[in-house]
């Protein structure tokens, strides 16, 4: 038995059962970490030292029999986006590759309070702006399954070390697809909340009206128990819901009997790989025989949520990355007087992406472009929404692939921001619309995973785990591992 | 020759005023003046990576009663927008205000010139947070080598008051500002401290031609903190524009800064060098819907204001002046009506009040809002002179005395011995003796001159130690020197 392979709900089951204790479970993932990490690079800080004590910790409240919850002495990932007080946050970028918070984010105070051991930080794309983790400032992560590819992004290092069993779950960040994407490309599981449902306190902020934290884990039942520890209001952020957090682990059920799953016909039409074509006909099946109603619907402004996101999320951006600026904290390079030092500490502070949408969010809202581009990207925006709130009228939820295409090779769109874009074309209008979506691994083309995504209603999270659930009962597409020791 | 003999002056206001609120506008901090650098920070107001701000509605209640007070109508749904721009004092590189939905429009103030009362218009006030301060080690940001910033203001919760411009006078400039910054003062939102900055003008200014109907081109000059240097700043800035035009010249559009020490206004960046500040909405906030009710309750808090209360004076019987004066503070007006509450006389208390205790109050650097005179006890000390127990002068003494003692003016009177003498038989023995001693006053007084009655009651008054009752003194001196006459 490999601990590393085991879900949370497994390993919460062997702790419980004093099978193993959460110092062996950490010292099991630092020992697979060190076999590993120098291929995969999922991580940009390791806290080795601190796991290990928070998980005596946790060990010794278990001995003294103080109920835990099922998260308790887990090993979990946080991306380098989300704060952890004491521990450097970076964003993958320069400009904070030495930044220190006062204070956790409320997810990790929930996921610590839940006595979850955090093990690292991981990469992205710095500051959550990419889809393959190649626009970190520090190092490409590397596709478990073909170390040659990329693992998606933003939120890259999350997925691949959950893949590769170097963090029993991760925390990571969606605004444009960026959990679900790379969650797809690593066939593990990730989930982008209702926009609200997670509150975004100590979410370093790319586009405050897109970004969503979400877990990506190894099963439907890890996300359930993820999803009750960290969903919920948060007086510390205005955008947080206040609706009732319901027990989605005890609300799983294996039944999508009379359930009705729509299919986009603008996410077939859109060039979709046949391979991956493929595998969406294989879940339709699957789903249908499992007495799932499967119907084509449409999302007519579908084509134009690519485009509207791009503006608004770097209009958003330009403005929440002023602040880096040299002043107060983080990188600052001396320079004649302020406004050369504002200057020379962003030109060296960011990378060329970074840059682009900086640059590109600044002249979108300017005010001889504003009309032309902002505005009508609102308007798109209310569109598209309108779009998803029709459907809702025919169909529970929608079944669409994760990503066009399987993972890209590194390198392949690095030089090409459209194309790298367009790579979020099934999760941007998801972001766009502020509602929840779940993707899973559904089997393998050409050995690399292929990723399902499926779309709800605002808070309806239930009906995605209930699907997913369905289909992790009934077939064995949905649970992969990679083989990392060949070679 | 003034610029008054061709020109005509078209001015409005952007008045800065801080809501007096305990914490800051997006964060728990204090909004306390002074405090050690940077202690009244947080995570929010230093923009920090992660944190995120939370509106406090006590802003949100105060921009209503503000708005309530200058008649303007309330939003029924309003939000706040960025307006990003870069500088240092700036923590997120943009100020989170209000754009295009501001919580308050449409108002209105009236103000009274050479007896006539003219309506200035508001246009709209919004609500918006105030940067931190620049310290600069030398003159300014581009000379200094170093500068430091204090983030204590930060996050101060400001109202953005913004006025049509309907002013055509000076004069109606300042009048507009006094009455603004009184009504403001009364409804209790603001502390209006102008000196220590609680309360800052921007001032947009051009002229047209006599009876032009069209706007000249405007300068804006910016950041002016008291009506004095409003007007320094305009009687300058008309002069200036007044000599471009009488040269043919025009004006330029520009935003201007006045130099108080020099007494001039500079060229600050003209309207190509203008900031784009791409407002964009604060996803950060939620927008906010104010419903009736939540108007109505606030306007159930909201006090008697300074016009209202102008004309309740009026109708005690005070004078236009007498009531200006008084209402010219709401520390100074709410001190009149608790005195009045125990004694009535509206003539009597305006009186002593606007003379005596003021300038007691001015001597001493003191507000009638820390007024070391309760108005009970100028209430107490009115009533003895009324019943006579002292008089008018002894009573200046008494005031003096419960200013530094605290004691009750009754206590006072006894302890020092100041009752009045009012006792026939010891006064006509004093005066006795008094006309005994200056026999040359009482021939002089004989003999037609007038004059000398009033030395002889002030030795009287002396040998009493003030302590004689004035009339009783009269009346006896005038029978005694009739009977020696
Ligand atoms: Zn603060």
């Amino acid at each position: 038995m490999q601990l590393y392979t085991l879900t949370v709900h497994q390993l919460s089951e062997l702790m419980a059962q004093k099978k193993i204790s959460s110092v062996e479970l950490i010292n099991a993932y630092l020992e697979r970490s060190s076999k590993i990490e120098h291929k995969i690079q999922a991580f940009i800080t390791h806290t080795k030292e601190e796991a290990l004590a928070q998980a005596r910790i946790v060990d010794a409240k278990r001995m003294q029999g103080e109920e835990l919850s099922p998260l308790a002495g887990i090993p979990v990932a946080i991306n380098d986006n989300i704060c952890t007080a004491g521990l450097k946050t970076t964003c993958a970028s320069n400009i904070l590759n030495s930044y220190i918070p006062p204070a956790d984010a409320t997810v990790v105070t929930r996921l610590k309070n839940a006595g979850s051991i955090l093990i690292g930080k991981t990469n992205m794309d710095e500051f959550g702006m990419g889809s393959s983790t190649e626009y970190s400032a520090f190092t490409p992560t590397k596709n478990p399954y073909a170390l040659e590819a990329v693992p998606g992004g933003s939120s890259g290092g999350s997925a691949a070390a959950v893949a590769a069993g170097e963090a029993a779950f991760a925390l990571g960040s969606d605004t444009a697809g960026d959990i679900r994407q790379p969650a797809a490309f690593c066939g593990v599981l990730g989930l982008k909340p209702t926009y609200g449902y997670v509150p975004r306190t100590g979410l370093i902020s790319y586009a405050s009206s897109l970004d969503q934290i979400g877990p990506l884990a190894r099963d439907i039942t890890d996300l359930a128990l993820i999803l009750n520890a960290i969903l919920g209001h948060d007086p510390k952020d205005s955008t947080s819901a206040t609706v009732d957090v319901p027990d989605f682990k005890a609300g799983l059920v294996n039944d999508v009997k009379g359930l009705r799953i729509g299919l986009p016909k603008e996410y077939m039409e859109a060039g979709v790989e046949g391979k991956v074509a493929a595998k969406i006909q294989e879940a339709v099946k699957q789903l249908e025989d499992m007495g799932a109603i499967c119907v084509e619907v449409s999302l007519p402004h579908t084509e134009y949520a690519v485009a509207a996101h791009y503006i608004i999320s770097c209009a958003e951006a330009s403005s929440n990355l002023a602040r880096y600026d040299g002043v107060r904290y983080g990188l600052r390079v001396e320079a004649e007087d302020v406004l050369s030092m504002f200057m020379q500490t962003r030109s060296q502070g960011f990378g060329d992406e970074v840059k682009r949408r900086v640059l590109l969010g600044t002249h979108v809202l300017s005010s001889a472009s504003y009309d032309e581009y902002y505005t009508q990207a609102l308007k798109v925006r209310t569109l598209n929404k309108q779009d998803f709130d029709q459907v809702w009228t025919q169909v529970d939820c929608l079944l669409t692939p994760a990503s066009l295409t399987t993972a890209f090779k590194i390198g392949e769109k690095a030089q090409d921001a459209l194309a790298m874009y367009l790579s979020n074309f099934c999760t941007i209008p998801v972001n766009l619309a502020g509602l929840p979506a779940l993707t899973l691994p559904f089997g393998l083309a050409d050995g690399m995973p292929v990723g399902l995504q499926l779309i709800a209603r605002h808070f309806d999270e239930q009906t995605l785990l209930r699907v997913g659930y369905s289909l992790e009962q009934n077939t064995d597409q949905t649970s992969l591992k990679p083989d990392l020791d060949r070679e | 020759m003034s610029y008054q003999d061709k020109y005509e002056m078209v001015c409005g206001v952007e008045t800065h005023v801080e809501l007096a609120t305990k914490t800051k506008i997006f964060c728990a901090c204090t909004t306390e003046f002074g405090g050690e650098q940077n202690t009244h920070v947080c995570p929010v107001c230093l923009g920090l990576p992660g944190a995120l701000p939370v509106l406090n509605r006590e802003v949100v209640n105060l921009a209503i009663k503000a708005g309530l007070a200058l008649n303007c109508e309330i939003a029924e749904f309003t939000k706040f927008d960025r307006k990003n721009y870069f500088y240092p004092d700036l923590s997120k590189n943009y100020q989170t205000s209000q754009y295009d939905l501001p919580i308050c429009k449409n108002g209105r103030l009236e103000i009274e010139i050479n007896g006539e009362s003219k309506s200035i218009g508001i246009t709209r006030a919004h609500m918006e947070e105030d940067a931190g301060k620049l310290v600069h080690s030398g003159e300014s940001i581009t000379t200094s080598d170093s500068s430091y910033v204090d983030y204590n203001r930060a996050g101060v919760p400001l109202l953005e008051i913004v006025s049509e411009p309907d002013m055509r006078t000076v004069d109606e400039v300042i009048a507009y500002l006094q009455e603004l910054v009184q009504i403001l003062d009364y409804a209790g939102v603001s502390d209006c401290k102008m000196e220590q900055g609680s309360v800052r003008f921007d001032v947009n200014v051009s002229l047209r031609p006599l009876g032009s109907r069209e706007l000249g081109t405007r300068t804006e000059i910016k950041n002016l903190n008291s009506f004095a240097a409003v007007r320094r700043c305009l009687e300058y800035e008309t002069e200036r524009q007044a000599k471009v035009l009488n040269k043919g010249e025009k004006v330029i559009q520009e935003t201007r800064t006045w130099d108080d020490s020099q007494g001039v206004t500079l060229s600050l960046r003209t309207k190509e060098e203008a900031h784009d500040y791409r407002y964009f909405p604060e996803a950060d906030l939620v927008p906010l819907k104010i419903d009736p009710e939540w108007v109505e309750r606030i306007r159930a808090t909201l006090p008697e204001l300074p016009a209202a209360k102008r004309e309740r004076l009026k109708e005690l019987g005070l004078s236009g002046y007498e009531a200006g004066v008084l209402t010219s503070s709401k520390a100074m007006a709410d001190y009149f009506d608790r005195v009045m509450q125990n004694y009535a006389d509206a003539k009597v208390v305006a009186n002593w009040i606007m003379g005596d205790l003021s300038a007691l109050l001015k001597a001493n650097n003191r507000s009638f809002e820390d007024c070391p005179i309760k108005p009970y006890q100028l209430a107490d000390m009115l009533k003895l002179i009324k019943k006579g127990d002292i008089s008018g002068k002894i009573a200046k003494t008494v005031l003096e005395e419960i200013y530094t003692g605290g004691k009750d003016p009754a206590v006072i009177v006894k302890e020092k011995g100041l009752v009045q003498i009012r006792d026939q038989d010891a006064l006509e023995k004093i005066i006795a003796e008094v006309l005994a001693q200056n026999p040359k006053s009482v021939a002089d007084y004989q003999g037609g001159k007038e004059k000398a009655f009033g030395f002889l009651v002030g030795q009287v008054m002396k040998a009493t130690q003030g302590k004689a009752n004035p009339e009783l003194v009269n009346k006896i001196l005038k029978e005694k020197l009739q009977i020696a006459y």
